[in-house]
Protein backbone atom coordinates (compact mmCIF):
# COMPACT_ATOMS: atom_id res chain seq x y z
CA UNK A 1 0.00 0.00 0.00
CA UNK A 2 1.27 3.46 -0.84
CA UNK A 3 2.03 6.13 1.71
CA UNK A 4 -0.96 8.14 0.52
CA UNK A 5 -3.35 5.41 1.60
CA UNK A 6 -1.76 5.11 5.02
CA UNK A 7 -1.79 8.84 5.65
CA UNK A 8 -5.52 8.95 6.09
CA UNK A 9 -5.36 6.15 8.65
CA UNK A 10 -2.52 7.51 10.71
CA UNK A 11 -4.73 9.42 13.17
CA UNK A 12 -7.04 6.48 13.73
CA UNK A 13 -3.98 4.29 14.21
CA UNK A 14 -2.53 6.62 16.81
CA UNK A 15 -5.93 6.94 18.49
CA UNK A 16 -6.02 3.18 18.79
CA UNK A 17 -9.09 2.91 16.61
CA UNK A 18 -7.76 0.68 13.82
CA UNK A 19 -8.61 -3.00 13.60
CA UNK A 20 -5.71 -5.11 14.94
CA UNK A 21 -4.81 -6.48 11.49
CA UNK A 22 -4.80 -3.04 9.90
CA UNK A 23 -2.86 -1.57 12.82
CA UNK A 24 -0.22 -4.28 12.43
CA UNK A 25 0.10 -3.58 8.73
CA UNK A 26 0.42 0.17 9.27
CA UNK A 27 2.92 -0.40 12.02
CA UNK A 28 5.16 -2.47 9.73
CA UNK A 29 4.82 0.18 7.02
CA UNK A 30 5.96 2.91 9.42
CA UNK A 31 9.03 0.88 10.31
CA UNK A 32 10.08 0.89 6.68
CA UNK A 33 8.96 4.42 5.72
CA UNK A 34 10.89 7.37 7.10
CA UNK A 35 8.36 9.95 5.93
CA UNK A 36 5.41 8.21 7.52
CA UNK A 37 7.44 7.59 10.67
CA UNK A 38 8.27 11.30 10.95
CA UNK A 39 4.64 12.18 10.35
CA UNK A 40 3.48 9.72 12.98
CA UNK A 41 6.00 11.08 15.44
CA UNK A 42 4.82 14.62 14.94
CA UNK A 43 1.20 13.63 15.36
CA UNK A 44 2.00 11.77 18.54
CA UNK A 45 3.81 14.81 19.87
CA UNK A 46 0.88 17.06 19.09
CA UNK A 47 -1.47 14.58 20.71
CA UNK A 48 0.68 14.63 23.80
CA UNK A 49 1.01 18.37 23.93
CA UNK A 50 -2.78 18.78 23.58
CA UNK A 51 -3.31 16.22 26.32
CA UNK A 52 -0.96 18.15 28.59
CA UNK A 53 -2.23 21.60 27.65
CA UNK A 54 -5.85 20.47 27.91
CA UNK A 55 -5.54 19.57 31.58
CA UNK A 56 -5.55 23.18 32.51
CA UNK A 57 -8.31 24.03 34.95
CA UNK A 58 -8.94 22.75 38.44
CA UNK A 59 -12.22 23.28 40.26
CA UNK A 60 -12.31 25.28 43.48
CA UNK A 61 -12.74 23.38 46.75
CA UNK A 62 -15.91 25.40 47.28
CA UNK A 63 -17.48 24.09 44.11
CA UNK A 64 -16.40 20.58 44.96
CA UNK A 65 -18.10 20.86 48.33
CA UNK A 66 -21.27 22.27 46.77
CA UNK A 67 -21.49 19.55 44.16
CA UNK A 68 -20.72 16.86 46.69
CA UNK A 69 -23.50 18.14 48.90
CA UNK A 70 -26.01 18.36 46.06
CA UNK A 71 -25.21 14.83 44.98
CA UNK A 72 -25.36 13.47 48.53
CA UNK A 73 -29.07 14.24 48.68
CA UNK A 74 -30.28 10.62 48.69
CA UNK A 75 -28.00 9.94 51.58
CA UNK A 76 -29.55 12.77 53.51
CA UNK A 77 -32.89 11.02 53.19
CA UNK A 78 -31.28 7.98 54.71
CA UNK A 79 -30.02 10.19 57.51
CA UNK A 80 -33.56 11.37 58.03
CA UNK A 81 -34.82 7.81 58.21
CA UNK A 82 -32.03 7.05 60.57
CA UNK A 83 -33.23 9.89 62.77
CA UNK A 84 -36.57 8.18 63.20
CA UNK A 85 -34.73 5.38 64.90
CA UNK A 86 -32.05 7.51 66.46
CA UNK A 87 -34.19 10.12 68.20
CA UNK A 88 -36.06 7.68 70.45
CA UNK A 89 -32.82 5.81 70.96
CA UNK A 90 -31.07 8.98 72.04
CA UNK A 91 -33.99 9.90 74.29
CA UNK A 92 -33.92 6.46 75.85
CA UNK A 93 -30.19 6.77 76.31
CA UNK A 94 -30.65 10.14 77.97
CA UNK A 95 -33.20 8.68 80.38
CA UNK A 96 -30.84 5.81 81.16
CA UNK A 97 -28.02 8.28 81.66
CA UNK A 98 -30.14 10.49 83.90
CA UNK A 99 -31.20 7.51 85.97
CA UNK A 100 -27.70 6.14 86.24
CA UNK A 101 -26.40 9.60 87.00
CA UNK A 102 -28.99 9.93 89.75
CA UNK A 103 -28.32 6.47 91.14
CA UNK A 104 -24.64 7.11 90.65
CA UNK A 105 -24.97 10.26 92.69
CA UNK A 106 -27.02 8.42 95.26
CA UNK A 107 -24.46 5.67 95.48
CA UNK A 108 -21.68 8.25 95.66
CA UNK A 109 -23.54 9.93 98.45
CA UNK A 110 -24.08 6.64 100.23
CA UNK A 111 -20.44 5.85 99.69
CA UNK A 112 -19.54 9.19 101.25
CA UNK A 113 -21.65 8.51 104.35
CA UNK A 114 -20.15 5.05 104.76
CA UNK A 115 -16.61 6.33 104.36
CA UNK A 116 -17.35 9.03 106.90
CA UNK A 117 -18.64 6.43 109.33
CA UNK A 118 -15.62 4.24 108.63
CA UNK A 119 -13.44 7.27 109.35
CA UNK A 120 -15.21 7.90 112.62
CA UNK A 121 -14.79 4.24 113.50
CA UNK A 122 -11.06 4.27 112.74
CA UNK A 123 -10.49 7.64 114.40
CA UNK A 124 -12.14 6.47 117.57
CA UNK A 125 -10.11 3.27 117.70
CA UNK A 126 -6.89 5.14 116.99
CA UNK A 127 -7.68 7.66 119.70
CA UNK A 128 -6.02 7.27 123.12
CA UNK A 129 -9.49 7.54 124.55
CA UNK A 130 -11.72 5.58 122.18
CA UNK A 131 -14.67 5.95 124.47
CA UNK A 132 -15.71 8.68 126.87
CA UNK A 133 -17.83 6.42 128.97
CA UNK A 134 -16.01 3.22 129.72
CA UNK A 135 -18.40 0.53 130.74
CA UNK A 136 -19.57 -2.86 129.75
CA UNK A 137 -22.84 -2.12 131.43
CA UNK A 138 -25.53 -0.81 129.14
CA UNK A 139 -27.28 0.68 132.14
CA UNK A 140 -24.26 2.92 132.66
CA UNK A 141 -23.66 3.78 129.05
CA UNK A 142 -27.21 4.67 128.07
CA UNK A 143 -27.80 7.31 130.80
CA UNK A 144 -24.43 8.86 130.05
CA UNK A 145 -25.78 10.09 126.71
CA UNK A 146 -28.72 11.84 128.32
CA UNK A 147 -28.48 15.56 127.69
CA UNK A 148 -25.59 15.04 125.31
CA UNK A 149 -27.63 13.89 122.32
CA UNK A 150 -31.20 14.91 121.44
CA UNK A 151 -32.65 11.42 121.60
CA UNK A 152 -32.69 8.27 123.66
CA UNK A 153 -32.18 4.65 122.67
CA UNK A 154 -32.17 1.14 124.08
CA UNK A 155 -29.21 -1.20 124.17
CA UNK A 156 -29.47 -5.01 124.16
CA UNK A 157 -28.60 -7.41 126.90
CA UNK A 158 -25.44 -9.12 125.66
CA UNK A 159 -25.44 -11.93 128.18
CA UNK A 160 -24.85 -15.19 126.29
CA UNK A 161 -23.70 -13.42 123.14
CA UNK A 162 -20.05 -13.21 121.96
CA UNK A 163 -20.21 -9.40 121.99
CA UNK A 164 -18.97 -7.12 124.70
CA UNK A 165 -19.82 -3.43 125.14
CA UNK A 166 -16.67 -1.34 125.60
CA UNK A 167 -18.26 2.07 126.00
CA UNK A 168 -19.52 5.07 124.12
CA UNK A 169 -18.86 8.63 122.94
CA UNK A 170 -20.71 11.45 121.28
CA UNK A 171 -20.08 11.76 117.58
CA UNK A 172 -21.19 13.87 114.68
CA UNK A 173 -22.25 12.98 111.18
CA UNK A 174 -23.00 15.89 108.86
CA UNK A 175 -23.19 18.28 111.83
CA UNK A 176 -25.70 15.99 113.53
CA UNK A 177 -24.92 14.66 116.99
CA UNK A 178 -25.30 10.97 117.59
CA UNK A 179 -24.19 8.10 119.77
CA UNK A 180 -21.09 6.13 118.96
CA UNK A 181 -20.94 2.81 120.81
CA UNK A 182 -18.04 0.44 120.62
CA UNK A 183 -18.48 -3.30 120.95
CA UNK A 184 -15.94 -6.01 120.91
CA UNK A 185 -16.01 -9.41 119.31
CA UNK A 186 -12.90 -11.48 120.12
CA UNK A 187 -10.11 -8.99 119.29
CA UNK A 188 -12.20 -6.94 116.86
CA UNK A 189 -13.91 -3.69 117.68
CA UNK A 190 -17.19 -2.75 116.12
CA UNK A 191 -18.79 0.66 115.99
CA UNK A 192 -22.48 1.21 116.33
CA UNK A 193 -23.71 4.65 115.32
CA UNK A 194 -27.14 5.93 116.19
CA UNK A 195 -28.58 9.12 114.73
CA UNK A 196 -31.97 10.66 114.40
CA UNK A 197 -33.40 9.54 111.09
CA UNK A 198 -34.44 12.92 109.78
CA UNK A 199 -31.19 14.45 108.77
CA UNK A 200 -30.31 15.06 105.16
CA UNK A 201 -27.11 13.11 105.47
CA UNK A 202 -28.74 9.92 106.51
CA UNK A 203 -32.31 10.05 105.35
CA UNK A 204 -31.83 8.69 101.85
CA UNK A 205 -29.65 5.80 102.85
CA UNK A 206 -31.30 2.54 102.04
CA UNK A 207 -31.25 0.01 104.82
CA UNK A 208 -29.34 -3.19 104.38
CA UNK A 209 -25.86 -4.53 104.33
CA UNK A 210 -22.98 -2.87 102.57
CA UNK A 211 -19.35 -3.50 102.08
CA UNK A 212 -16.93 -0.64 101.74
CA UNK A 213 -13.27 -0.05 102.41
CA UNK A 214 -12.93 -3.63 103.62
CA UNK A 215 -15.39 -2.88 106.41
CA UNK A 216 -18.71 -4.60 106.61
CA UNK A 217 -21.65 -2.59 107.70
CA UNK A 218 -25.35 -2.78 108.17
CA UNK A 219 -27.92 -0.08 108.52
CA UNK A 220 -31.55 0.18 109.38
CA UNK A 221 -34.15 2.54 110.73
CA UNK A 222 -36.07 1.84 113.87
CA UNK A 223 -38.34 4.11 115.90
CA UNK A 224 -37.10 7.21 114.13
CA UNK A 225 -33.50 6.32 114.73
CA UNK A 226 -30.94 5.38 112.17
CA UNK A 227 -28.52 2.64 113.14
CA UNK A 228 -25.16 1.88 111.49
CA UNK A 229 -23.01 -1.06 112.47
CA UNK A 230 -19.49 -0.84 111.07
CA UNK A 231 -16.59 -3.16 111.69
CA UNK A 232 -13.87 -5.36 110.23
CA UNK A 233 -15.69 -8.52 111.24
CA UNK A 234 -17.65 -10.79 108.92
CA UNK A 235 -20.98 -9.72 107.51
CA UNK A 236 -22.59 -12.52 109.53
CA UNK A 237 -21.19 -11.20 112.79
CA UNK A 238 -22.27 -7.66 111.85
CA UNK A 239 -25.70 -9.04 111.17
CA UNK A 240 -25.80 -10.85 114.50
CA UNK A 241 -24.94 -7.68 116.40
CA UNK A 242 -27.52 -5.78 114.36
CA UNK A 243 -30.13 -8.39 115.25
CA UNK A 244 -29.39 -7.95 118.94
CA UNK A 245 -29.63 -4.15 118.68
CA UNK A 246 -32.92 -4.42 116.77
CA UNK A 247 -34.43 -6.68 119.40
CA UNK A 248 -33.48 -4.19 122.13
CA UNK A 249 -34.93 -1.23 120.25
CA UNK B 1 -16.51 3.31 31.53
CA UNK B 2 -19.33 0.97 30.80
CA UNK B 3 -21.38 0.26 33.85
CA UNK B 4 -22.13 -3.45 34.13
CA UNK B 5 -25.84 -3.93 34.57
CA UNK B 6 -25.56 -6.17 37.58
CA UNK B 7 -23.45 -3.59 39.37
CA UNK B 8 -25.79 -0.72 38.79
CA UNK B 9 -28.26 -1.24 41.64
CA UNK B 10 -25.40 -1.12 44.11
CA UNK B 11 -23.66 1.82 42.46
CA UNK B 12 -25.21 5.09 43.48
CA UNK B 13 -25.21 8.18 41.34
CA UNK B 14 -22.75 9.70 43.78
CA UNK B 15 -20.29 6.82 43.35
CA UNK B 16 -20.39 7.09 39.58
CA UNK B 17 -20.59 10.85 39.13
CA UNK B 18 -18.20 12.28 41.71
CA UNK B 19 -15.03 10.74 40.25
CA UNK B 20 -15.79 12.68 37.04
CA UNK B 21 -15.99 16.01 38.81
CA UNK B 22 -12.48 17.34 38.03
CA UNK B 23 -12.57 16.35 34.37
CA UNK B 24 -16.06 17.72 33.91
CA UNK B 25 -15.03 21.03 35.40
CA UNK B 26 -11.96 21.22 33.17
CA UNK B 27 -14.12 20.50 30.14
CA UNK B 28 -16.75 23.03 31.21
CA UNK B 29 -14.10 25.66 31.76
CA UNK B 30 -12.70 25.10 28.26
CA UNK B 31 -16.14 25.35 26.74
CA UNK B 32 -17.30 28.45 28.59
CA UNK B 33 -13.92 30.21 28.88
CA UNK B 34 -15.17 31.62 32.17
CA UNK B 35 -14.82 30.39 35.74
CA UNK B 36 -18.25 31.41 37.02
CA UNK B 37 -20.02 30.05 33.98
CA UNK B 38 -18.06 26.81 34.24
CA UNK B 39 -19.03 26.43 37.91
CA UNK B 40 -22.68 27.03 37.11
CA UNK B 41 -22.48 24.61 34.24
CA UNK B 42 -20.97 21.85 36.37
CA UNK B 43 -23.58 22.33 39.09
CA UNK B 44 -26.36 22.33 36.55
CA UNK B 45 -24.94 19.18 34.99
CA UNK B 46 -24.90 17.34 38.31
CA UNK B 47 -28.39 18.51 39.19
CA UNK B 48 -29.79 17.41 35.81
CA UNK B 49 -27.94 14.12 35.86
CA UNK B 50 -29.15 13.34 39.39
CA UNK B 51 -32.74 14.01 38.37
CA UNK B 52 -32.36 11.95 35.21
CA UNK B 53 -30.37 9.13 36.76
CA UNK B 54 -33.38 6.84 36.95
CA UNK B 55 -33.68 7.10 33.17
CA UNK B 56 -30.02 6.34 32.65
CA UNK B 57 -29.79 3.10 30.71
CA UNK B 58 -27.75 0.50 32.51
CA UNK B 59 -25.06 -0.90 30.24
CA UNK B 60 -24.60 2.36 28.37
CA UNK B 61 -21.69 4.68 28.88
CA UNK B 62 -22.08 6.75 32.01
CA UNK B 63 -19.19 9.10 31.28
CA UNK B 64 -20.48 9.87 27.79
CA UNK B 65 -23.94 10.45 29.31
CA UNK B 66 -22.55 12.96 31.82
CA UNK B 67 -20.54 14.79 29.19
CA UNK B 68 -23.56 14.90 26.91
CA UNK B 69 -25.64 16.51 29.65
CA UNK B 70 -22.91 19.05 30.31
CA UNK B 71 -22.49 19.82 26.63
CA UNK B 72 -26.21 20.14 25.98
CA UNK B 73 -26.55 22.43 28.98
CA UNK B 74 -23.71 24.50 27.61
CA UNK B 75 -25.18 24.69 24.12
CA UNK B 76 -28.48 25.92 25.51
CA UNK B 77 -26.75 28.55 27.67
CA UNK B 78 -26.26 32.06 26.42
CA UNK B 79 -22.58 31.58 25.71
CA UNK B 80 -23.29 28.25 24.07
CA UNK B 81 -25.96 29.70 21.78
CA UNK B 82 -23.52 32.35 20.60
CA UNK B 83 -20.98 29.73 19.63
CA UNK B 84 -23.42 27.59 17.68
CA UNK B 85 -24.39 30.51 15.44
CA UNK B 86 -21.03 30.33 13.75
CA UNK B 87 -21.06 26.55 13.67
CA UNK B 88 -20.88 25.55 10.00
CA UNK B 89 -19.21 22.26 9.40
CA UNK B 90 -18.60 20.36 6.19
CA UNK B 91 -19.32 17.01 7.86
CA UNK B 92 -18.87 15.10 4.62
CA UNK B 93 -15.41 16.18 3.75
CA UNK B 94 -13.31 13.06 3.29
CA UNK B 95 -10.41 12.42 5.54
CA UNK B 96 -7.66 13.08 3.12
CA UNK B 97 -3.95 12.66 3.08
CA UNK B 98 -2.33 15.48 4.94
CA UNK B 99 1.37 15.06 4.68
CA UNK B 100 3.08 17.17 7.23
CA UNK B 101 5.81 19.33 5.84
CA UNK B 102 9.31 19.09 7.34
CA UNK B 103 8.93 22.47 9.02
CA UNK B 104 5.85 21.19 10.88
CA UNK B 105 8.21 19.20 13.07
CA UNK B 106 8.62 22.48 14.83
CA UNK B 107 5.08 22.01 16.14
CA UNK B 108 6.41 19.48 18.54
CA UNK B 109 8.30 22.25 20.23
CA UNK B 110 5.20 24.33 20.81
CA UNK B 111 5.07 25.32 24.43
CA UNK B 112 2.21 24.43 26.69
CA UNK B 113 1.05 28.05 26.68
CA UNK B 114 1.10 28.18 22.88
CA UNK B 115 -1.00 25.04 22.61
CA UNK B 116 -3.42 26.38 25.20
CA UNK B 117 -3.70 29.63 23.31
CA UNK B 118 -4.32 27.78 20.04
CA UNK B 119 -7.00 25.60 21.67
CA UNK B 120 -8.75 28.70 22.96
CA UNK B 121 -8.75 30.20 19.49
CA UNK B 122 -10.20 27.08 17.89
CA UNK B 123 -13.96 26.98 17.28
CA UNK B 124 -15.74 25.27 20.18
CA UNK B 125 -16.70 22.16 18.20
CA UNK B 126 -13.03 21.57 17.29
CA UNK B 127 -11.82 22.38 20.76
CA UNK B 128 -14.26 20.01 22.45
CA UNK B 129 -13.57 17.04 20.20
CA UNK B 130 -9.84 17.43 20.68
CA UNK B 131 -10.27 17.60 24.45
CA UNK B 132 -12.50 14.53 24.49
CA UNK B 133 -10.05 12.60 22.35
CA UNK B 134 -6.71 13.71 23.78
CA UNK B 135 -7.45 14.75 27.36
CA UNK B 136 -10.31 12.39 28.20
CA UNK B 137 -8.91 9.70 25.92
CA UNK B 138 -12.38 8.75 24.82
CA UNK B 139 -12.86 6.21 22.05
CA UNK B 140 -14.52 7.34 18.84
CA UNK B 141 -17.62 5.49 20.00
CA UNK B 142 -17.69 7.42 23.29
CA UNK B 143 -17.12 10.70 21.51
CA UNK B 144 -19.95 9.84 19.13
CA UNK B 145 -22.25 9.21 22.11
CA UNK B 146 -21.16 12.38 23.87
CA UNK B 147 -21.60 14.63 20.86
CA UNK B 148 -24.59 12.68 19.54
CA UNK B 149 -23.02 12.29 16.12
CA UNK B 150 -22.21 9.18 14.05
CA UNK B 151 -18.73 7.63 14.56
CA UNK B 152 -17.84 8.49 10.95
CA UNK B 153 -18.42 12.15 11.70
CA UNK B 154 -16.17 11.84 14.74
CA UNK B 155 -13.32 10.82 12.47
CA UNK B 156 -13.83 13.60 9.98
CA UNK B 157 -14.36 16.29 12.59
CA UNK B 158 -11.34 15.15 14.51
CA UNK B 159 -9.34 15.26 11.29
CA UNK B 160 -10.37 18.86 10.62
CA UNK B 161 -9.87 19.86 14.23
CA UNK B 162 -6.29 18.58 14.11
CA UNK B 163 -5.66 20.29 10.83
CA UNK B 164 -6.99 23.58 12.21
CA UNK B 165 -4.89 23.22 15.35
CA UNK B 166 -1.78 22.47 13.34
CA UNK B 167 -2.19 25.49 11.16
CA UNK B 168 -2.88 27.69 14.17
CA UNK B 169 0.26 26.42 15.87
CA UNK B 170 2.23 26.88 12.69
CA UNK B 171 1.09 30.49 12.48
CA UNK B 172 1.99 31.10 16.08
CA UNK B 173 5.42 29.52 15.85
CA UNK B 174 6.26 31.32 12.61
CA UNK B 175 4.90 34.56 14.02
CA UNK B 176 7.10 33.97 17.02
CA UNK B 177 10.13 33.43 14.88
CA UNK B 178 9.43 36.54 12.84
CA UNK B 179 9.00 38.43 16.00
CA UNK B 180 12.49 37.55 17.14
Amino acid sequence: MACEAWQGKLDAYLDGELEPAEAAALSSHIRGCGACAADALERVQIKRSVAAAGKRYAPSPKLRARVRLSVAKPRREIVWQWKVVAVPAVLALMVVLAVSLYTGRESARRQRVYSELADLHIAALASSTPVDVVSTDRHTVKPWFEGKIPFSFNLPELQGSPFTLLGGRVTYLAQTPGAHLIYQLRKHEISVFIFQDREAATVSLPPGAAHALSFNSESWTQDGLRYFVVGDISADDIHELSRLLRSAG
Amino acid sequence: MEVPEKLLPAATFEDLALPLFDQLYNFARWLTEDTTEAEDLVQETYAKALRGFSSFQAGTNFRAWMYRILRNSFLSSRTGLKTTVTFDEEEHEAVSADRSTPESLLLAQASRETVQQALTELPVHYREILLLCEVEEMSYQEIAETLAIPPGTVMSRLFRARKALRSLLQQKLQGGRHGL
